[in-house]
């Protein structure tokens, strides 16, 4: 679905990535781990699309097409999504108006009708029970006023909606409590799929108790320095970062 | 990036730019006693009206244009202007049928079909094109309720007692340099009468429309609710595009008596001149209305037209426990200056306002609010809450807000509350992340902002206000 190859990024001069590789098939959850710093976010940005970023080397190729000739919107419509770490706020949108407009707006740019208005309530109503979410959230303003658990299931209500095929979930689990976090991670898991996948990026193991990765990679320095399977989050947990930063000194 | 995307947005032509080729019936330019009394005579007036505008003339010759408003413009030569222009079209007309044809695609063009807005929307009409109504509707269905809504000119005539009573009342001749300008040469508008205890069924609009090139419109507008009735007015405008400024003075006086409710909604679009700040209309308008006992006046607008404007659609609250509202939404573009607000007025005792205003501003424009709060000395308990939030486009532009605050008694509660933010990088990426291109985020980010106002425009008006604020801010691309 999505093959990274040497990719290197930097932020207003300053190298962030320096060579990340790594491929995701559809069916599949990976999940990036590593220390503050490391890359983790500048890598999920990259691959949506910011502009502060500037990608100077490597290719990011989405369902054999180059990613780097488009805009960030034309990224979503073919299917990527980011669950943002920190949800902006559009006051005066409600997130019904908010999403109604993204699908249809996504649709437009697959050449696509937009969606009947029966289709998407049934379709909000669905999902707003799959996320626990009461119906009232529907009629708030994006994010404005909600807490960060609140926001944080708004993000994966949208990516419900949206059904993207690739899914980045940038620290989805910070400022959630367990209650919160097992609601979002049983949504993530419904919404899996063998035509799907799922990219976790996390400081901790903890969400990885929930969302079950195929693979997990240690980020560090902007480079991919270990990948494994799911065992590998767990040695992280118990020896710590330091056990990376020693071996990569 | 988004300055680039921002310049091309902001960059988008006026959409309403024609002009429909009607014969006119025009006076040369200049003012003098002599053109007024030309006016007055065109018009079948009564002496005493004549005399009106001939006082107001003299009070005009002695005052001089302000200057303290936050805008920079080049004075009109008020001697190079031609204060009549009508379409020649002597006989009243009956239906729609009648109407010149080209007339009715100018309509069409706006997306005003008068048939279709007869037939879909039950709101009747009075359609001033340049000075002169030619088309009323709906007359009979008001009639039975005894209400009155025709043009300034047919009350003149048919409803002398009530023109004289009120007319000025509200906007004395001598109020401002414009209102005494618009006393002595205005040409038309609309009258409206709502008898004590009735509720107008309908939605009651007028469109006006600037066409002669060349010429000033003074439109002159008197609304009258009389005791516990209720009344919904919608006035909507745009202009043809032409090079050389267009003066637009217009003066809008409501009397709301005891009990009584008027919900004034405003949506105006004239021309804002070109890319490069040239031509576009300066819009010197007074609109003003005055409360008595428990009575409630609510103005709504949304301005995104004019060159230059200058706009304070304020509230007398002179009864007691009445009650005032301003909901504004200006928005300016490319080179446009807009001083713009309220006045709120508290004499009674137990008074309310509310000031909801929300600028916009890009391109190169100034964007200023200037409102006073002033609370009497005889105006016990008043309460006042404003907020003024300015939202910026760009980094070319200004936003200002001049707020006045004036407390004769101790017992005034005045709160204001102001914003200044920008649309911010983070909020278009979001929304293009979702799929959402950045001038529909923007479009959609501005209408968030402004929803506070337009949830008071009646739903018809809401819709196009929408779509107005769209085209202004967005390009013609996509």
């Amino acid at each position: 679905m999505i093959k990274i190859k040497d990719l290197q990024a930097r932020v207003e001069e300053k190298e962030i990535l320096k060579g990340i590789n790594l491929e995701i098939k559809p069916g599949e959850v990976h999940a990036i781990m590593g220390p503050n710093g490391s890359g983790k976010s500048t890598l999920s940005n990259v691959i949506a699309g910011r502009e502060d970023y500037e990608v100077t080397g490597g290719s990011i190729d989405f369902e054999g097409e180059d990613l780097m000739d488009l805009d960030p919107e034309e990224r979503a419509h073919k299917g990527i999504f980011l669950s943002f770490q920190y949800p902006v706020e559009i006051p005066g949108v409600t997130v019904s108006n908010f999403i109604k407009t993204a699908i249809n707006e996504s649709r437009k740019g697959r050449g696509e009708e937009p969606m009947e208005a029966r289709e998407m309530l049934a379709k909000m109503r669905e999902k707003t029970a799959l996320l626990e979410m009461d119906k009232s959230y529907l009629s708030r303003s994006m994010n404005e006023g909600f807490s960060g658990g609140e926001k944080k299931r708004n993000e994966i209500f949208q990516m419900a909606m949206l059904e993207p095929k690739l899914a980045i979930l940038d620290e989805t689990d910070s400022g959630l409590d367990i209650d919160a976090l097992r609601i979002v991670a049983n949504g993530v898991n419904k919404l899996r799929s063998k035509d799907n996948a799922v990219l976790v990026i996390t400081h901790y193991q903890r969400l990885l108790d929930y969302i079950e990765p195929d693979f997990v990679h240690v980020l560090y320095n902007g480079k991919i320095v270990k990948s494994g399977d799911k065992s590998l989050a767990l040695e992280l947990e118990e020896k710590g970062y330091d056990w990376i930063k020693a071996e990569n000194a | 990036m988004s300055d680039e995307i921002l310049d091309e947005i902001t960059g988008s032509e006026y959409k309403y730019g024609f002009t429909t080729d009607i014969e006119s019936d025009t006076v040369p330019p200049g003012l003098n006693e002599d053109v007024i009394r030309m006016i007055s005579a065109k018009k079948n007036e009564p002496e005493w009206m004549l005399e009106w505008r001939l006082d107001a003339f003299r009070t005009w010759l002695e005052m001089t244009e302000p200057e303290w408003h936050n805008v920079t413009y080049e004075k009109p030569d008020f001697q190079a202007v031609s204060y009549y222009s009508a379409p020649k079209q002597k006989k009243t007309l009956d239906s729609l049928d009648e109407v010149d044809p080209e007339l009715l695609r100018t309509f069409e063009k706006l997306g005003i079909s008068l048939d279709e807005q007869k037939r879909l929307s039950g709101v009747a009409m009075d359609v001033v094109v340049d000075s002169v109504s030619v088309a009323t509707t709906f007359k009979a269905t008001l009639a039975e309720k005894g209400i009155i809504f025709c043009s300034m000119s047919e009350a003149i005539q048919e409803h002398p007692e009530l023109v004289r009573k009120h007319l000025g009342t509200v906007v004395p001749k001598r109020d401002n340099f414009y209102a005494a300008l618009n006393s002595a040469v205005f040409t038309d508008g609309s009258f409206c009468y709502i008898p004590k205890g009735v509720k107008c069924p309908m939605e009651l609009s007028t469109y006006f429309r600037i066409n002669e090139a060349g010429t000033g419109q003074f439109e002159r507008t008197l609304l009258i609710a009389d005791e516990g009735s209720y009344v919904s007015y919608l006035e909507g405008c745009t202009a043809p595009q032409r090079d050389e400024n267009q003066l637009h003075a217009a003066v809008v006086e409501l009397v709301a008596m005891d009990d009584a409710e008027i919900k004034y909604s405003t949506v105006q679009n004239w021309y804002p001149g070109d890319a490069q700040g040239k031509g576009g209309v300066f819009n010197f308008v007074t609109k003003r209305g005055i409360c008595e006992r428990n009575a409630k006046i609510s103005w709504t607008q949304v301005e995104t037209g004019s060159a230059v404007t200058w706009k304070y659609p304020s509230c007398i609250l002179k009864g007691d426990n009445s009650i005032g509202e301003f909901y504004s939404v200006a928005v300016t573009n490319k080179y446009q200056q807009a001083d713009t607000g309220t006045k709120m007025i508290h004499l009674g005792k137990n008074t309310k306002s509310t000031i909801i205003s929300k600028g916009i501003s890009a391109g190169h424009s100034h964007n200023s609010y200037r409102g006073l709060v002033r609370v009497g000395a005889r105006a016990e308990n008043a309460r006042n809450f404003s907020q003024c939030d300015s939202l910026l486009m760009g980094d070319q532009c200004g936003a200002h807000t001049f707020p006045y605050i004036e407390a004769q008694h101790p017992t005034a509660q005045i709160e204001h509350e102001a914003t200044t933010s920008k649309i911010g990088e983070d909020q278009l990426f979001y929304c293009n992340q979702r799929g959402i291109g950045t001038e529909e985020a923007i479009a959609l980010i501005v209408n968030g902002y402004c929803k506070e106002v337009l949830n008071q425009l009646p739903m018809e008006f809401a819709v196009e206000a929408q779509k107005l604020l769209e085209v202004s801010l967005e390009g013609s691309v996509g």
